[in-house]
């Protein structure tokens, strides 16, 4: 027991390049659903008639579509048609694209929840449309679309072991390197899920932090 | 010779291996369900060790990704001399999920109901696990009823990571018609489809059955 | 004797004391109207006759049962008080018919049909008995209460509870509530009403109990109470009440 512990403290460091590479890995994809994910959330509610089914199509395609058929497609079917990209890439581009579709619909339910009358409101300030839109929605749509988008991150998180799958040094990775030469691996992957588990509470907290800070009466922002 | 030319001798094993991924789910979702009750009423009505069991179960289950406890189940456990065939480790994975996310989804829904409901049930004699029996829970699961379908809908995406310790599902034989055939991009958007296939079907009946456990009074949408 | 004897009861929530030192008899066949400002521990008041909320300290007996003793069956205690509740609280998964008849079949074990039967001939004593198979969705406010005092009357108790039992209903709706009340009052049940509604208690109560920071300011017969208040805390009340519900008849 004692020696399991002290020899998964002595190989922390390499675990932690794998660390890293989630971490990478997870803010990209996020970043990347983000501006897509606005973007389609936009065009959802202010765009023609066409381009909304169109969006809503996407929408459906990439919720449903696993993240490893998508990663795939990216990873093994795009050279076909003479588009190489790195590992690395493919794997920000499948997991950006499906939470895509996730966030669009957050920041969709946060814009629809805060009703006409506040953009109204606004104008009858003599508030141009854009100001409103900058001093009067977006700051109650961000507080809006916290807990969502929270939670989206985590499960981000939790996707980017995926990569593995593609070849990426991430935490998986290198614990089965370990394994090769050790034969531990009850401890290498228990220390693995616990890595995880520890950045999984990592974010949680700290968005939670933000959330509580920029806290305003009457949105319920911090809650699970 | 074209895709379509090759597709048809290796239907057979799509077929077996789009079996698996419907049993993966099937199972999962009755079995977790199954185990998301005692979970949610140990939650709710209990004190003390249960509590804090169910409490612990259930943060450990979501605070770690999936791949990594297949890893550890499938890899990790059978260090400690107890073997595991590749289905079964996936099998126990996506079981202890599904309960663990249920049970949080059951939770909302006990939630949803008022402690006047309780009382009521209280000021006509009923007992504790009575009153929890025919008054609360057939309420509860009414109000679960669209989170669970869309528990059912992430388990088909995510047998898919089964994929990697070796469960001949859907997506690894669609890896193996790859390596042989290499129309890589063609089979992974063929099955791409045919996953979005299964979740519309998923999708379809979870409303028929809301349909027919239809009582005035549940229109969800008023919850959410 | 006494169906009811309350001893000396107190509760606390947290810091904030809502009963304190209550003490009252409720003899059989009579009604009191508990009266007084909201947060005043008059809902708590009811709870603790039932023991949905037991006091801290104190003694409840119904009849010769120490209700507040340890280890009281209190399944048993509670099936002989029945409860109206401020919001209805029907079981909303279940028809106004299954919603009476459930305590008859799962407590009193009454098979179905009887305990159906039994649920319709309740019905009909509200006046609902046209309405059996709606769900509570499907019905008013008003006559989703009739339905809970069906309810509740169907298990036979010897004391009914009434937790401001119009409070939630619009203002057309709060008459036929009670009226149904009122026959009851007639047909010679105990009652315990916290209610604002003050013609109620005027024509229907024996006694009207006024609460204020957890303790009984004043009890007295209606016409004593309506006319010559002795408090002059009650006196205040009174007088708010009429301001905002009107001059009552």
């Amino acid at each position: 027991m004692l020696e399991s512990v002290i020899y998964i403290l002595t190989n922390i460091p390499l675990l932690m390049k794998g660390v890293w590479m989630a971490v990478q890995i997870t803010v990209l994809s996020v970043l990347l659903g983000m501006v897509i994910g606005i973007a389609v959330a936009f065009l959802r509610i202010y765009g023609s008639k066409n381009m909304r089914r169109l969006v809503s199509f996407y929408e459906w395609v990439f919720r449903g579509i696993p993240q490893l058929v998508l990663l795939f497609i990216v990873y093994f079917g795009l050279p076909g048609i003479g588009i190489n990209l790195s590992p690395f890439l493919c794997v920000v581009i499948g997991l950006g694209l499906c939470s895509s579709a996730y966030q669009a619909q957050i920041y969709r339910g946060a814009i629809l929840s805060i009703g006409s009358e506040q953009m109204e409101a606004g104008l009858s300030l003599g508030l141009s449309k854009t100001r409103t839109l900058f001093y009067v929605i977006l700051p109650q749509a961000v507080r809006l679309s916290l807990p969502g988008f929270t939670n989206e991150f985590t499960i981000v998180l939790k996707d980017s072991p995926l990569a593995y799958a593609v070849g990426i040094a991430e935490i998986l990775k290198y614990g089965r390197d370990l394994i090769v030469s050790s034969f531990r691996p009850f401890e290498i992957y228990l220390a693995a899920a616990l890595i995880y588990f520890v950045l999984f509470q990592l974010f949680y907290y700290l968005f939670k932090a933000i959330a509580s800070r920029y806290q305003v009466p009457g949105y319920i922002i911090s809650g699970e | 010779m074209s895709f379509f030319a090759v597709l048809p001798k290796y239907l057979p094993d799509l077929a077996h291996g789009l079996w698996l991924t419907i049993a993966l789910t099937l199972i999962a979702a009755a079995l977790g369900f199954l185990l998301s009750v005692p979970l949610v009423l140990a939650l709710l009505y209990t004190k003390g060790i249960p509590r804090m069991l169910a409490r612990l179960f259930i943060t450990l289950v979501r605070g770690t990704p999936l791949l990594v406890q297949l890893f550890f189940i499938y890899y990790g456990i059978p260090a400690l001399g107890i073997r595991i065939q590749p289905f079964n480790a996936a099998l126990i994975g996506f079981i202890l999920n599904s309960a663990a996310y249920q049970a949080e989804y059951l939770k909302g829904g006990f939630m949803a109901i008022s402690s006047e409901q309780m009382e009521a049930a209280y000021s006509i004699g009923l007992s504790k696990w009575q009153a929890v029996r025919v008054v609360i829970f057939p309420q509860a699961f009414r109000f679960a009823i669209p989170a669970l379908s869309n528990e059912i809908i992430y388990l088909v995406k995510y047998t898919s990571v089964a994929y990697v310790i070796q469960v001949p599902e859907l997506l690894s034989q669609a890896k193996f018609f790859a390596s042989d055939t290499f129309f890589h991009l063609q089979i992974y958007f063929l099955i791409g489809v045919v996953y979005l296939l299964l979740i519309w079907v998923v999708s379809k009946l979870s409303d028929m059955l809301e349909h027919k456990l239809h009582i005035p009074g549940f229109d969800i949408a008023h919850l959410r | 004797m006494p169906l009811v004897r309350i001893e000396n009861i107190s509760k606390s929530f947290g810091k904030n004391r809502v009963l304190d030192g209550i003490t009252f008899d409720i003899e059989p066949g009579a009604v009191k109207v508990i009266i007084g400002p909201s947060g005043t521990g008059k809902s708590t008041l009811l709870r603790c006759i039932n023991m949905l909320a037991p006091p801290d300290s104190g003694k409840i007996w119904l009849q010769d049962t120490e209700i507040t003793a340890p280890h009281t069956d209190l399944i048993k205690i509670r099936q002989k008080i029945g409860m109206v509740f401020q919001h209805f609280a029907l079981f909303k998964h279940l028809r106004a018919v299954d919603n009476v008849a459930l305590g008859l079949h799962r407590v009193k074990k009454m098979n179905r049909s009887d305990a159906y039967e039994k649920a319709k001939q309740n019905l009909q004593k509200v006046g609902m008995q046209d309405h059996g198979d709606k769900y509570p969705a499907q019905l008013s406010g008003g006559q989703q209460q009739r339905v809970g005092i069906a309810r509740a009357l169907a298990m036979d108790p010897l004391l009914m509870l009434f937790d401001e039992p119009t409070s939630a209903l619009d203002p057309e709706l709060i008459g036929e509530v009670l009226m149904v009340m009122q026959k009851l009052a007639l047909e010679g049940m105990t009652m315990v009403c916290v209610t604002h509604e003050m013609g109620f208690a005027k024509s229907v109560a024996n006694e009207i109990i006024f609460m204020e920071g957890g303790h009984i300011l004043e009890a007295s017969p209606p016409a004593e109470m309506f006319n010559n208040p002795r408090n002059e805390r009650t006196r205040s009340f009174l007088h708010k009440i009429n301001e905002l519900y009107g001059e009552s008849k």
